[in-house]
């Protein structure tokens, strides 16, 4: 699909369900590109929506989506919950922190209750990889995956990707996707699914992925991935579009797997001297939290101009409407997407 | 039960370690009488009709005695892991298990080599070997001081007694549940180095050429483990080394889609380690193939891959996936029975594994050829963890003698 000043949607993809045949969003390795942009397409409307004052459109009324967090999550749940509230869906969330859901046959049961329940959607995250397909397979109702584990977490890679789409429109530089563009992803890429769902996600869309981690937070074999690995930031940096930086947890830092933050700041944080490094007008992401001073200086997150990270958090309320709304087609019985279950 | 009434088995093939022929075999008071003698009036007439007649499978390592599972398999005996609840480091739990599959199955169990398995202090091996154990086992795991590796090396080889050991480095290994490389990180799943398993192996060869002992390693899955073994083996160490059929059938691409009938341990490996298996049991580098029997039900399998628990049912396709070797010209089939039955017994030191005259008349007859599936929900074992499940296959026991007795399956 090459990219046209926005033609009309329904020129661009296959009719009804065709351009989205998926029951379930558990990862971006499952995606086509063009059902990417699909997604990012369909979040448009959202986006708009969002902006206005009444940010209300009641295509889920009467509808159950259970948000099943089993595992601590803020910002997620609250996009997910807003995004399911705004499309007039009944919400419920479930939290189950994973110490004290107790192992053995409960997640499978606990997928069975929500099951039993008649939810239309579920929401999964989970700090085991592979733990929301586990789930899919058991539930009759499209399933979201929210964070499995250090395997995916599609729907940040897909915000991020209608964020730096969004920045790059707003710059009148934007095709639909990042062709040509050199990104660096850059933290702890051994244990972030968000690395492992953004490289996917980035590269279907036509970027250059740059991967930068000291050695003991890279994962092996990950050149098989088509990712290009530095170990040195500012090499990393060199001409690069985009930095997009990833939290470092703090209980990594305890010795283990880096000596310490002053440490890693001093040679894995983004400072406003190192963005110099980069292309002029590099945008700089971050999935947040942030923690500012370690991996992020403040005044790079608060560059008006180039930093887009709360755009980012913007764009997840979109992308997980567009993502709800896409998943309940069927189960609706939105014409061409199958008959109402 | 005992053997009432000798039974000759005609029109057999005889797999010997010499090779197959054709022949009969005497079984008279539960023992292998003769080979070729003529069968008298009183004898039972067995009509192998053509098929294999081979040793009884001896099963060195196992996690549970499973018998519907060992029979269909063709499994007489087994060396029992001391990974038991509670874990067989004390002599009456060794001789209880000792008398438990009798008469129509025989546990050799295996001693904790530390008590708990913990790795720390030394069991009473000698009193345990008194009870019956047949070696000393350092259970799922490595022990990781290297101090207590020498001495309990030392100390086993006083009681001439076989060390089986566990061949992954526990500090690299943390809680890794597959081997680094493209598959786990595509997946996101915690691995270790594929060095893990050489770095434990060089060690402890090292502490068993000092300790003179004599040390198997149940498992060697790795290209550069068993470059060390083949090694050590040359320059005479007491040496020898098992797999798994899962190793050299299967490599990590079976855990692409997180299921945890393949979640092994050892993990598995890159295709090209398993492809460095089967020329490690092409020539001779491996002694044995086991079937690591470890059935485990749902409430440890039905889970994220790596909160389910290791191991896999395979007694029933240990025999099978060995005769796929013989197919696949890695090996012959006396070779094929060396693996299943000579070596183990050898390493053991259990008087079984050939058919020769004076020893137990555990047989087993063989159609090697008839084709079947391996189904998971079909299994004799008491779950049906099987990472080869709808696989078709080939290679069934059809009768099975333990003591000259034949055994209902």
């Amino acid at each position: 699909m090459t990219s046209t000043q926005n033609p009309p949607h329904a020129a661009r993809y296959p009719a009804g369900a065709l351009a989205f045949p998926h029951r379930d969003l558990i990862g971006i390795g499952q995606l086509e590109r063009h059902e990417i942009l699909f997604l990012l397409d369909e979040a448009e409307q959202w986006v708009t929506l969002n902006r206005q004052a009444t940010k209300r459109e009641n295509v889920l009324s009467g509808l159950t989506v259970i948000n099943a967090f089993f595992e601590n999550s803020t910002r997620t749940l609250l996009s997910f919950e807003i995004a399911g509230k705004r499309l007039g869906a009944d919400v419920v969330n479930m939290h189950a922190a994973q110490s004290s859901v107790k192992k053995g046959e409960t997640l499978i049961d606990t997928a069975i209750t929500l099951n039993a329940m008649r939810a239309d959607a579920i929401v999964i995250r989970h700090g085991s990889s592979g733990a929301t397909q586990l789930i899919a397979d058991k539930v009759d109702c499209p399933v979201l995956n929210a964070g499995d584990g250090q395997h995916e977490h599609p729907t940040q890679a897909l915000l991020d990707a209608l964020a730096l789409r969004h920045a790059l429109r707003a710059r009148g530089e934007a095709g639909d996707d990042f062709t040509g563009m050199v990104i660096v992803i850059c933290g702890d890429i051994l244990h972030s699914r968000v690395a492992r769902s953004n490289l996917l996600c980035l590269q279907a869309l036509g970027a250059r992925v740059r991967l930068c981690a000291p050695p003991a937070l890279m994962p092996a074999g990950i050149e098989a991935m088509s990712a290009e690995v530095y170990h040195d930031f500012d090499a990393a940096l060199d001409g690069a579009d985009v930095a997009m930086m990833l939290r470092l947890q703090t209980e990594r830092m305890s010795g283990q797997f880096i000596p310490s933050a002053r440490e890693y700041h001093h040679l894995y944080g983004l400072t406003k001297t190192r963005l110099e490094r980069a292309a002029p007008d590099a945008l700089v992401m971050h999935p947040g939290p942030m923690n500012r001073g370690v991996e992020i200086d403040s005044d790079v997150a608060d560059m008006i101009d180039r930093s887009i990270i709360t755009r980012q958090v913007e764009m997840g309320v979109a992308i997980r409407m567009a993502a709800l709304d896409v998943l309940t087609r069927r189960a609706r019985g939105v014409e061409g997407w199958g008959d109402a279950a | 039960m005992k053997q009432q009434r000798p039974a000759t088995i005609a029109n057999g093939r005889l797999v010997t370690p010499d090779g197959l022929r054709e022949g009969t075999l005497r079984l008279v008071d539960g023992m292998i009488d003769a080979i070729d003698a003529p069968a008298q009036d009183v004898d039972e007439i067995i009509d192998a009709n053509g098929a294999l007649v081979a040793p009884g499978l001896v099963d060195l390592g196992v996690f549970a005695i499973d018998k519907p599972a060992f029979h269909f398999g063709g499994i007489t005996r087994a060396a029992l892991m001391p990974d038991q609840s509670p874990p067989l480091d004390l002599p009456s739990r060794v001789s209880y298990i000792a008398k438990s599959g009798k008469p129509d199955f025989w546990v050799h169990p295996l001693a904790a080599a530390t008590r708990g398995l913990d790795g720390c202090e030394i069991a009473e091996l000698g009193l345990m070997r008194e009870a019956g154990a047949r070696g000393v086992a350092t259970g799922r795991r490595w022990i990781a001081d290297s101090g207590v590796m020498l001495r309990l090396l030392q100390y086993a080889a006083m009681l001439d007694l076989v060390v089986v050991a566990h061949a992954e480095d526990a500090a690299l290994v943390g809680s890794a549940v597959a081997t680094a490389g493209e598959i786990a990180t595509r997946r996101g799943l915690p691995s270790a180095p594929v060095q893990a398993e050489a770095l434990a192996l060089a060690r402890d060869i090292a502490l068993a050429e000092m300790a003179r002992a004599r040390i198997h390693f149940r498992q060697v899955t790795t290209r550069a483990g068993l470059a060390l073994v083949r090694e050590a083996k040359a320059r005479g160490v007491q040496v020898t080394c098992g797999v798994t059929p899962a190793h050299f059938m299967l490599s990590d691409l079976a855990t692409v889609d997180f299921r945890t009938f393949a979640r092994l341990s050892p993990p598995l490996r890159s295709e090209e380690d398993r492809e460095a298996v089967r020329e490690a049991i092409g020539d001779g580098t491996i002694d044995v193939i086991a079937s690591g029997h470890d059935p485990r039900g749902p409430e440890d399998k039905r889970l994220p891959f790596s909160d389910a628990e290791p191991g896999m049912a395979g007694a029933e396709t240990l025999l099978a996936m060995t005769l796929s070797l013989v197919r696949d010209d890695v090996i012959d089939l006396p070779r094929a029975f060396d693996l299943v039955a000579r070596r183990p017994a050898e390493i053991l030191g259990v008087p079984a594994g050939v058919l020769k005259p004076g020893l137990e008349a555990d047989i087993a007859i063989i159609d090697p050829e008839r084709p079947w599936v391996i189904q998971s929900a079909k299994m004799e074992a008491s779950a049906g963890n099987t990472p080869f499940d709808g696989q078709p296959t080939q290679g069934r026991v059809t009768r099975l003698f333990k003591g000259g007795v034949a055994i209902k399956r």
